[in-house]
């Protein structure tokens, strides 16, 4: 009975895993050459540190984390505690909000694709109200601006998630702390700093891994919109692999990527658990 | 109705927040309504292309006959892959985790160290040599090489683990000494009472296939065996000018998608407020 789960996660988790680390120190290629695959040492890794672009999809990856993450907690703290209140119609703003995540993300996808258009989508019509007939912002052309963009799309597609956890969050967090509060004439603002804040602490440490983690996984998206452009400023870790391991078909060479992102991935969710947890303890 | 006055601003907010949901979806069915090209491109970014002005199926009919890209084959690939992969995951899962919840494998406890340690390992990192692996055995393009990488997941082995372990173990003795084999405890005790686990596993499992991108671009050649999200994105970019024509393919996809959830909608709540599966 145990056997059928265990043949799929060896065969297709932890085989995969082992290969990939042994093909990192390899010049294995998608489709065998004449030549034999052979063992190369740690060129592939000196290699991907000298390339400028790989350096660039670092810088990407982690300007967008930076950026979505709190963009899109806050978002979500803050659908929570107004689909929390005594909003009339709750039940139908609740199912309101969660449609993003219901909906594919090539579908979210293809529906900004339409908000962005130049030189008269939504966003431009909105943009030339403010700024004049004739003006357009190049919201997937600019490079300075195309990364700001796909965190827009993205903290759309995805805030309901995090959103649903907040809520749940805010239930486990007593009523008679805020009746307490109330009685000792604390403001709203003050129960929201001195109750909610730290009653959701757990599920703040918890949400900040799961997002930031989501977020360095970037791909979708980017690969639909941009592609990685313009002239790389979308480029992220995983494009740059998908690019380099199937599209240039060097399998060794993207596995120490691989290999790189899942040690980044990991020391970064142990760091935020470690230094996350420990703050609220002390 | 009278709204408290505590609540007038969340109200307000709350409006706000609905907005910003619902008007790009609005403008999603009013592009797909219209037939007309050259009335899309003139309206967008006005008011009316966020209130449908004609209800045209036109663009519908277009998308569900095109020869192209089949969307009916597309739907029944997703359809096809998604069930499977949660019909297998979900047996093969629950099996497993229930040897090592109740089973007296001496072994049990290392393996589920395994099953855990692989849960740090994401799936994005892992797609190469998944398809090298996939290349070898002969199954790239096909049914198969889809739905196998879904059924491979410590999340599901821990998600009934935890459910398993819990269970009284009056209840599995009771069983035991009615005759029933280790098998049937499982088969006729466990899973009956595991169906609030069960739901949970089968809704997030279903968005994360049904959304499934960056596997199925590396091993799907062609019509024949692409799931939607794939086709969607070769549809968006070979069809650049027919945007109708791509809302109304957006539309037809997001919809069993939103039926699923209607059916599901308490399990669904419930199953992402309780676990944290998708990032």
């Amino acid at each position: 009975m145990l056997l059928p789960a265990l043949i799929f996660i060896t065969a297709l988790i932890i085989g995969p895993f082992l290969l990939s680390v042994w093909f990192s120190f390899t010049d294995q290629r998608l489709v065998p050459r004449p030549i034999p695959t052979k063992f190369i040492g740690t060129t592939n890794y000196a290699r991907m540190f000298a390339d400028p672009l790989f350096w660039q999809a670092i810088w990407n990856t982690v300007f967008f984390a930076v950026i979505v993450t709190p963009v899109q907690l806050s978002m979500s703290l803050g659908a929570a505690l107004i689909l929390n209140s005594a909003v009339p119609f709750r039940g139908f703003f609740r199912s309101v909000a969660i449609l993003p995540l219901l909906l594919p993300m090539t579908v979210i996808v293809s529906i900004w694709a339409v908000l962005f258009r130049i030189p008269s989508g939504p966003f431009n019509a909105v943009y030339q109200w403010f700024a004049g007939q004739g003006n357009y912002v190049d919201f997937l052309g600019n490079p300075s601006v195309a990364m700001l963009s796909i965190v827009a799309l993205s903290a759309w597609a995805t805030f309901p998630y995090q959103m649903l956890i907040y809520l749940a969050g805010l239930q486990e967090i007593p009523q008679d702390l805020y009746e307490a509060a109330k009685l000792d004439g604390a403001k709203a603002w003050h129960r929201f700093r001195y109750v909610t804040w730290p009653g959701l602490r757990n599920v703040n440490v918890f949400l900040l891994i799961i997002t930031t983690v989501g977020a360095l996984k970037l791909f979708t998206q980017v690969d639909i919109l941009t592609k990685g452009g313009p002239n790389g400023a979308t480029t992220t870790i995983i494009h740059y692999l998908f690019k380099q391991g199937y599209a240039n078909q060097k399998v060794g060479y993207a596995s120490a990527v691989a290999v790189f992102f899942f040690l980044a991935v990991t020391a970064i969710a142990l760091f935020q658990r470690r230094v996350f947890k420990n703050e609220g303890e002390a | 109705m009278r709204i408290p006055r505590d609540a007038v601003l969340p109200s307000l907010f709350a409006v706000v927040l609905a907005m910003g949901v619902l008007l790009p979806l609005m403008m999603t069915l009013t592009i797909s309504l219209n037939p007309n090209e050259q009335d899309i491109m003139v309206s967008m970014g006005s008011v009316r292309s966020f209130i449908p002005q004609v209800f045209s199926p036109q663009n519908y009919i277009e998308v569900w006959t095109d020869p192209v890209h089949p969307f009916v084959r597309y739907l029944a690939n997703t359809a096809l892959i998604t069930f499977s992969t949660l019909a297998l995951s979900i047996l093969f899962n629950s099996m497993a985790a229930f040897v090592l919840a109740q089973g007296t494998l001496p072994i049990r406890k290392p393996v589920m160290i395994l099953i855990l340690a692989t849960l740090a390992v994401p799936g994005e990192s892992l797609v190469l040599p998944q398809l090298m692996m996939a290349g070898w055995a002969g199954i790239v393009d096909s049914y198969e090489v889809q739905i196998m990488p879904g059924v491979a997941n410590a999340m599901s082995i821990f998600l009934f683990f935890q459910f398993f372990s819990r269970l009284p173990k009056e209840l599995i003795e009771a069983a035991h000494i009615d005759g029933f084999s280790f098998f049937q405890i499982y088969r006729y005790v466990a899973m009956p009472l595991s169906k609030p686990v069960i739901s949970a596993i089968a809704v997030l499992q279903f968005l994360e296939i049904w959304n499934a991108y960056l596997w199925p671009v590396m091993v799907t050649r062609g019509p024949e065996y692409r799931p939607l999200s794939v086709a969607m994105s070769a549809y968006f970019g070979t069809n650049q000018a027919a945007w109708g024509n791509i809302m109304a393919f957006a539309v037809s996809m997001a919809i069993p998608v939103i039926l699923f959830f209607l059916i599901l909608q308490r399990q669904f709540i419930a199953s992402v407020m309780s676990s944290g599966v998708k990032g």
